[in-house]
């Protein structure tokens, strides 16, 4: 239906022509070591550098060794990436392991993003859904890309050994060479590549003995800075296809809210407009460009039918929320007798804890190309879970969903927001395409205004917790109650709520690491009509922050040292203690800092991963202060790229403290008050700690790193807050004390 | 109407609305795509472009008011502190999602172009324009100085 654009993978009509696949220059993008993105012919503006940069030859032969590894007779390797790449680095760390257990040399290594295939792309982790999310890229892929590549490695050397006539027991593999000692030849993988097609690899690969890494642990240069420094990166944004129209939608004003009447005649009057039209999320402008869009959605007039809108404010709903406390809540785990020894305790100490709705405002503001024909669907997009988004346009469009092809693009950052249960911005992308009858490709662009009042926040909380310690200045008693809403329930993750309790409300607060023998957490529900979702570490984000700020007050109750005391209490858990004592070491812990000066420690776990962060500050007269320095210590078990596990605890830690100073998405009756960065402003470059990463050694399998150096961080600048004035931080954003 | 731009070293003519920014002339008119819409508000500096060598916001600016100024965008950056940032920003991975890095990449050219030898503090004032929300903002001061030291020698 769209000619040639699937390279991988067909219907297999026999395993030599599955197998078998010609041309470098197919569809999709490519990126490597030394060149910037290779795009695909037709893509639009995406289709000028059809060669490399490098100058290899576009007329090479590729084999498919499966689903997830081509070889080409150029020698480059390529690994089908499964999930999405926003900056996390899968693009670079799946084909570590690739590389490390095919014995690869890294410049020969490429990326290329999969095609949407459940069956072959499935997420692991998630069931039967090909998506990214949970910082479970590296963990559900570990296995399987290394048997995979193992198998690939198999039918190299089965290749070697036929060509040679010489056991395949006797070949080694090292840098992409394929060699026989005995009779001195050897073979590079481009050169095996066409007659391992002819092997079949075994069933079930032996793998390399981690003891035998050589890449993994190293530092390999990121495989898209390239094509990311040169402007070659096509994002969705960078897309044309010919004839497109460039779309912007007026969304209603109030969650909640309709289109009940609008007037199109000055819209359609702006030059470049082309048309006008209604949809269920909106009234979509399209024109030749984005401009022309801007100017004739500023033109329009809509009536909106605001009569089941969300109108409350934020502080009608934080005393909404406090009330919820007072009913009973939903119990998430419940160790001993929590409410009865805080009753019995002389001095149970309580507090609450508000914490707003965040936006996610990822550089790249949500963006979509669609373009219909009659027996199918094309969609470009920074796809977060494929799965969904070619469902939800299957449905929208009434096609079966293997008319929907998606043509997964790397992402300006999402941070959790491309993850939408009814694939928000995708599905109006498809619903203006169908609007229009699909006479026109579109690109649905949200302007930051869009994307930041477009809803889908980290949901606003409010917590109380409780405690007490013992004459020995240990805690005896902890409750912790959260009030807030569940984005799962009645959505595609519906599934995910487990025993009537979501688990994106108590994840970071039902684990708590600490012994205390009496422990309670409840959840409890509250609906509002503002739309949430997961956000960088999502439960986490809150429940990080007001454990870790807790347990500093029972440690000051005890009259205990905040280090000395998490020691104590996480003696059982050798994880935790070993990066909390990791970082108290690096960070000097226990030194004077001096006047105005403070330091603060939280540990958190997260997605299988382990940080605890420790924060410097200084607090000026006025009462601002500034982070000095944060020190990190990770355990994410076996560390595949440590350059990019830096980079992820840098980029968490700056993307926790920007929420923790100054980010909060409010309401006024109803209307979100912010809508650029001048009203939502994350932190910039002369607020940046310095931070140093320390990865402690580990041979467990490797878990994520995208979220977990997000919810220790603003626990920590809190504490050392506290330790620089006494005072406590019982709201975030910081701004509002 | 139509306006003659100096882009990348070349005359380009493009017929096109007076009040269109220079960053949609850009990305639409010349499929210069490097150059990125962040906010439209000047408040994120992802559509910095050289602009008689001084690092300018291009998504106010319009059209009318370009002129006859030498525009460079992420393309065509071939001076010796640009190449020497992009090497830099090569060398230490500084790249997470990549979106804002052409106009860090941008900023940070034209700082090194009026000052061979800035410390931290001249680094965040000549930055602090450009927004990085996947925070690499610590690279990008040591890559800043590691191409200042690789201009040096």
């Amino acid at each position: 239906m769209f000619g040639r654009i699937d390279r991988l993978p067909r219907p297999a009509v026999d395993r030599r022509t599955f197998l078998r696949v010609i041309g470098l220059s197919g569809a999709g993008f490519l990126i490597g070591c030394g060149r910037g993105e290779e795009a695909a012919p037709g893509a639009g503006s995406a289709g000028t550098a059809a060669g490399t940069a490098d100058g290899t030859s576009a007329a090479a032969e590729e084999i498919a060794t499966g689903p997830f590894i081509r070889i080409g007779t150029d020698d480059t390797v390529t690994v089908i990436v499964k999930h999405l790449d926003k900056g996390q680095g899968v693009t670079t760390g799946l084909p570590t392991i690739v590389a490390e257990e095919l014995d690869a040399a890294w410049p020969q290594m490429q990326a290329e993003f999969a095609p949407a295939n459940v069956k072959l792309y499935n997420n692991l982790a998630f069931g039967p859904m090909q998506g990214t999310g949970g910082s479970t890229s590296i963990a559900n892929s570990w296995i399987q890309l290394r048997k995979a590549a193992a198998g690939a490695k198999a039918m190299l050397t089965g290749a070697a050994a036929a060509r040679w006539n010489v056991p395949a027991g006797e070949l080694s593999v090292k840098k992409g060479v394929v060699s026989h000692e005995a009779s001195g030849r050897s073979a590079t993988f481009g050169e095996l590549a066409a007659a391992a097609a002819d092997i079949t690899p075994p069933a079930d690969p032996a793998l390399k003995d981690p003891a035998d890494f050589t890449l993994i642990g190293t530092e390999v240069p990121r495989l898209d800075s390239d094509a990311k420094t040169d402007g070659s990166l096509k994002f969705t944004m960078d897309l044309t296809r010919p004839g497109m129209l460039v779309a912007l939608v007026a969304h209603p004003p109030r969650f909640g809210a309709k289109v009940q009447s609008f007037d199109a005649a000055d819209a359609k009057a702006v030059a470049g407009v082309a048309d006008v039209v209604e949809i269920p999320r909106g009234i979509a402008v399209l024109a030749d460009s984005y401009w022309s869009a801007l100017k004739g959605r500023e033109a329009l007039t809509v009536a909106w039918d605001e009569s089941a809108a969300e109108k409350r404010g934020t502080e009608q709903l934080f005393a909404e929320y406090e009330a919820k406390t007072k009913e009973d809540g939903i119990v998430a785990r419940n160790d001993g007798d929590a409410p009865a020894a805080l009753e019995a305790a002389d001095a149970a100490i309580r507090r609450e804890y508000r914490l707003p709705f965040l936006a996610h405002a990822a550089m790249e503001p949500m963006d979509c190309v669609v373009e219909l024909a009659d027996d199918g669907c094309r969609i470009w997009t920074g796809s977060q879970i494929q799965t969904l988004d070619k469902n939800i346009a299957a449905g929208i469009l009434g096609m079966q969903p293997e008319q929907v092809e998606i043509n997964t693009r790397f992402a300006g950052g999402s941070f959790g927001r491309r993850a939408v249960p009814d694939s928000d911005y995708v599905a109006e992308a498809v619903m203006i395409a169908k609007a229009i009858d699909g006479r026109a490709p579109v690109k649905l662009i949200w302007t930051r205004e869009d994307d930041t009042r477009a809803g889908r926040y980290r949901p606003m909380s409010y917590h109380v917790l409780e405690g007490a310690v013992d004459d020995d200045g240990k805690p005896t008693a902890w409750r912790h109650r959260a009030v807030v809403q569940s984005f799962m329930k009645g959505s595609a993750f519906d599934g995910m709520i487990q025993d009537g309790v979501d688990p994106s409300a108590v994840e970071g607060s039902r684990e708590l690491p600490y012994a205390i023998p009496d422990l309670r957490v409840d959840w409890h529900p509250f609906d509002n009509g503002v739309p949430t979702l997961w956000w960088r570490s999502v439960g986490h984000t809150q429940n990080g922050y007001v454990t870790e700020v807790f347990m500093d007050e029972l440690a000051e109750a005890a009259g205990r040292d905040p280090v000395e005391l998490r020691r104590e209490l996480l003696a059982e858990h050798p994880r935790h203690l070993g990066v909390l004592e990791v970082a108290a070491e690096k960070a000097g812990w226990g030194e004077d800092l001096g006047a105005n000066r403070g330091r603060g420690v939280a540990v958190h776990k997260s997605f299988g991963t382990y940080v605890a962060e420790i924060a410097d500050v200084t607090v000026k007269d006025d009462g601002s202060f500034s982070v000095d320095r944060v020190v990190c210590a990770v355990d994410c078990g076996i560390a595949i790229n440590p350059d990019v596990i830096r980079a992820q605890m840098e980029g968490g830690i700056a993307y926790a403290l920007s929420a923790a100073l100054r980010e909060e998405i409010t309401l006024e009756d109803g209307r979100v008050q912010q809508d650029n960065f001048d009203s939502y402003r994350p932190l910039r470059i002369d607020e940046m700690p310095e931070v140093e990463v320390h990865i402690v050694p580990s041979g467990e399998a490797p878990t994520g790193v995208g979220e977990p150096g997000v919810p220790p961080l603003a626990p920590a600048v809190a504490n050392a807050v506290f330790a620089a004035t006494g005072k406590r931080t019982y709201r975030l954003p910081f701004v509002r004390g | 109407m139509p306006f003659t731009l100096n882009v990348n070293g070349e005359s380009r003519t493009v017929d096109v609305p007076e009040d269109k920014p220079l960053l949609w002339v850009l990305r639409e008119d010349l499929g210069l795509t490097g150059t990125k819409y962040g906010c439209g508000i000047a408040r994120c500096g992802a559509c910095t472009v050289s602009l008689d060598g001084e690092a300018a916001r291009t998504c106010r600016l319009p059209m009318s008011s370009v002129g006859e100024r030498a525009v460079v965008t992420i393309e065509g950056l071939n001076s010796r502190p640009g190449l020497a940032v992009r090497s830099a920003w090569r060398g230490l991975d500084v790249v997470q999602c990549g979106f804002c890095q052409s106009g860090q990449i941008l900023s940070a050219t034209a700082l090194l172009s009026e000052n061979a030898d800035p410390d931290d503090r001249d680094i965040d004032r000549a930055m602090r324009g450009n927004l990085c929300r996947c925070g690499t903002y610590q690279r990008i001061r040591a890559a800043i100085r590691q191409a200042a030291d690789d201009l040096k020698g």
